[in-house]
C-alpha cells in the first residue's frame, strides 16, 4: 500500500507546502527543526487540520479539503509514536499495549505475543509506565501503536528524547519492525545515522517544502543537498554490501558492486546484506591508483557531480559500481586534480573510519 | 436510631445526610460538564458562566437563598411553571437539596477543573490515534485521570452541603422533620433556653461527619492517585 500526502498550510512563521508518497517500508521525513516535519505527521494522523490537502492511504481518502472529507483521528488507523511516549499513566504496560487492539475493527495483523517478543517487553507487562526507563517506555509506545493494527505507522522523532545508549537499544527493534511487518512507516527524524539505518526512502524537508525525495542512497549522496543534510560534517552516503568473509586479523571483507571493502569486524553472517554509511569527509580521491598507502580500500569510481562550496570545500558525488558515494575534499584539490563530471578516479577509504553504528542490519527491500 | 439523640435531632441529622447526598450526586454530572467547559473550551460568555458559578461563594448566603426564592418559589419565574407540573421546591426538603447544591457547586467545579487542567491533552490525542472515539477517550482516559479531582470535589461539596445554613433557611425555612437540617436544628436549639445540650450533641455529630468525610476523601484520592502514578 502506498500513502499519498499533499498538504498546504500557512503557519505564523512559515508556509507548509509539501507533496510526497510513502511506499511500503520506512520513509524518512528529514530536515532541520522548524522544517515542518512534525506538522506533516500531525496532519497525517488527523491531529491537525491543514488549510488544504489530500491524504490517501491506498484507496481510502483520509483527508480531502476540497471535497470536505476529514476523517477524525480514531477512524484513520494511523499508529502514532511520539517523541514523548504518551503512555496512559493509569494503565499497566499490558493494558497500554491492548488499548488500541480493543478498538481495532479487525483483529488480524501482528499478535500480542509477537509484538511483545519482538520488542523484548515481556518482563514489563505488569508494570506501570512511571516505573519504566525512557527506552522501555518508548518500546511500549511502539508496541502499543503496532497492536492497534494500523494501516500506517507514523513515528515523530521516537528516539530524539533518548540518550545514545537507549537509541542503540531501540534501533534494532525498529529494524525488526521494518523487516517483519508490511506496514508503511513514516519516520520523522533529523538524525542522518538513524535514517541511514532504517529508511529506504527519504523526503528532505526545508522551510516547509520538499527539497528532494527518493531512495536513501541517491538523496544522501546528492552533493547539492549536503548543506541541508545536517551540514557538510554530517554529509555521507549509503552503499549496500554483502558479507564476503570474516578474516583472521579482525577485519570483515564486504562485497560491493565496485569491489571488496574491508572494515573492522562486522557481526553478521557470511552472505548477509548490509548497508554501510560512509561519511563524505572520510573519503579521499586520487587520479591514479595510490601505491604504498595504509588505507585498505581503494575503489575505482567515476565523478557524477561536483559542487564547489562557498568556503574552501567541495562535494564530489561518485559512481561506485552500482552505488553512489559522496566525497568531501577541498576546492584546491578538485582544481589541482582537474576533476570534472566523468573523470575516472580512485576513492580511498580508511577501514577504521567506519564506526559500528554506521552499519545497518540487513535491509529487506520490499 | 441511636438513643443518645432525640427523634427530632435524629431527623435533622438524617435529613442533612439525605439532602447533602442528593445535592452532591445530582450536581456532579453538571459540575463535571461545567469544569470541562471552563478548563478546555473557549466560548462566548465564558467569563459570565465562570462568574455565575462562583457567585454563591462570594454572595451572602441569605442573598443566594432569597434569589432562589424569587426564582424557584411558587410565584417565581421558574417556580410557577414547576408548580404547574406539580413540582414545588420552596419550603420542601427538595428545595434544601437545590439550595445545598447551588452553594456547594463552586467548590465542586473548582476541584474538578484543576484536575481537568492537569490532564495532558496529548495522552488523549494518543488514545484517539489508537482508534478511540471521543466518548471512549473520555471514559477510558480522561475520567480515570480526573477521578481524584472528582472525589475531592464531591466530598467538598458534600461537606459544604452538610454545613449549608443561610441559603437553606431563607429558601425552605426551618420546619422540624421537613426542612430542618443539622445546622438549622443547632440554630433552633440555641434560640430556646436550655437548648444548649441538644445543640452541643448536634455540634459533635457535625464535627464527626465533617472529619469522616475529609478522611475518607483523603484516603480515596490518595488510593486513586497511587493507582495512576503507579508508585
Amino acid at each position: 500500500m502506498t500513502v499519498q500526502v499533499s498538504l498546504q498550510h500557512a503557519f505564523d512563521a512559515f508556509a507548509l507546502d509539501v507533496a510526497f508518497e510513502v511506499p511500503a517500508g520506512v520513509t524518512a521525513l528529514f530536515g532541520p527543526s522548524g522544517a515542518g516535519k512534525s506538522s506533516v505527521i500531525k496532519a497525517v494522523a488527523g491531529l491537525m487540520r491543514p488549510d488544504r490537502g489530500v491524504i490517501r492511504a491506498g484507496d481510502q481518502v483520509l483527508l480531502d479539503t476540497d471535497k470536505g472529507i476529514n476523517l477524525p483521528p480514531h477512524r484513520r488507523r494511523i499508529g502514532c509514536v511520539f517523541q514523548d511516549d504518551r503512555l496512559f499513566p493509569h494503565l499497566t504496560v499490558c493494558q497500554n499495549l491492548s488499548y488500541g487492539r480493543w478498538f481495532s475493527p479487525d483483529k488480524g495483523g501482528v499478535s500480542f505475543d509477537q509484538v511483545v517478543a519482538m520488542l523484548g517487553i515481556a518482563p514489563l507487562l505488569a508494570r506501570r509506565p512511571q516505573t519504566l526507563s525512557g527506552g522501555e517506555r518508548q518500546r511500549v509506545a511502539i508496541g502499543r501503536a503496532l497492536l492497534s493494527n494500523p494501516q500506517i505507522l507514523a513515528m515523530d522523532e521516537p528516539l530524539a528524547a533518548l540518550d545514545e545508549g537507549r537509541k542503540a537499544e531501540i534501533l534494532p527493534y525498529l529494524e525488526h519492525l521494518r523487516d517483519q511487518t508490511q506496514i508503511p512507516i513514516l519516520y520523522v527524524s533529523h538524525s542522518v545515522s538513524e535514517i541511514t539505518r532504517l529508511a529506504g526512502t527519504v523526503v528532505v524537508l526545508g522551510k516547509g517544502r520538499v527539497l528532494k525525495a527518493g531512495p536513501v542512497a541517491e538523496v544522501f549522496s546528492d552533493p547539492n543537498l549536503s548543506p541541508w543534510l545536517g551540514g557538510v560534517r554530517e554529509a555521507g552516503s549509503v552503499i549496500t554490501a554483502t558479507v564476503a568473509a570474516q578474516e583472521d586479523d579482525g577485519l570483515t571483507c564486504l562485497h560491493t558492486s565496485a569491489g571488496p571493502l574491508w572494515l573492522p569486524r562486522v557481526d553478521a553472517a557470511i552472505g548477509a546484506a548490509l548497508r554501510v554509511r560512509i561519511a563524505a569527509q572520510d573519503v579521499m580521491l586520487a587520479v591514479q591508483r595510490p601505491e604504498g598507502i595504509s588505507a585498505l580500500n581503494i575503489l575505482p569510481a567515476t565523478v557524477v557531480a561536483l559542487r564547489m562550496g562557498d568556503g574552501p570545500g567541495a562535494m564530489v558525488q561518485l559512481r561506485l559500481g552500482e552505488d553512489l558515494l559522496l566525497a568531501r575534499i577541498t576546492r584546491r584539490s578538485a582544481v589541482h586534480l582537474g576533476l570534472a563530471v566523468g573523470s575516472p578516479v580512485f576513492a580511498v577509504l580508511k577501514s577504521v573510519a567506519v564506526a559500528p553504528g554506521d552499519i545497518g542490519a540487513p535491509l529487506i527491500t520490499p | 436510631m441511636p438513643d443518645w439523640l432525640s427523634p427530632d435531632e435524629w431527623r435533622a441529622v438524617a435529613l442533612s445526610l439525605r439532602v447533602s447526598l442528593w445535592a452532591t450526586v445530582l450536581s456532579l454530572p453538571l459540575g463535571i460538564l461545567v469544569a470541562f467547559a471552563l478548563a478546555r473550551r473557549q466560548f462566548w460568555g465564558k467569563q459570565v458562566l465562570n462568574g455565575l458559578v462562583h457567585l454563591p461563594l462570594i454572595l451572602p448566603p441569605v442573598v443566594t437563598g432569597y434569589l432562589l426564592l424569587l426564582t424557584f418559589g411558587r410565584k417565581g419565574f421558574v417556580g410557577q411553571y414547576l408548580d404547574m407540573m406539580g413540582v414545588v421546591l420552596a419550603f420542601q426538603w427538595t428545595g434544601a437539596v437545590l439550595a445545598a447544591a447551588v452553594m456547594a457547586f463552586p467548590l465542586m467545579v473548582r476541584a474538578i477543573r484543576l484536575s481537568v487542567e492537569a490532564v495532558d491533552a496529548k495522552v488523549e490525542q494518543a488514545a484517539s490515534t489508537l482508534g478511540a472515539a471521543p466518548p471512549w477517550v473520555f471514559a477510558t482516559v480522561t475520567l480515570p485521570l480526573i477521578l481524584p479531582g472528582i472525589i475531592v470535589g464531591a466530598v467538598l461539596a458534600f461537606a459544604k452541603a452538610m454545613g449549608e445554613f443561610g441559603a437553606t433557611i431563607t429558601f425552605v425555612a426551618n420546619i422540624p422533620g421537613q426542612t430542618q437540617t443539622l445546622p438549622s436544628a443547632i440554630y433552633a436549639f440555641l434560640q430556646v433556653p436550655g437548648g444548649d445540650p441538644q445543640a452541643f450533641r448536634l455540634v459533635l455529630v457535625s464535627i464527626f461527619v465533617a472529619m469522616a468525610a475529609l478522611v475518607l476523601s483523603e484516603w480515596a484520592s490518595k488510593a486513586v492517585a497511587r493507582r495512576i502514578s503507579g508508585a
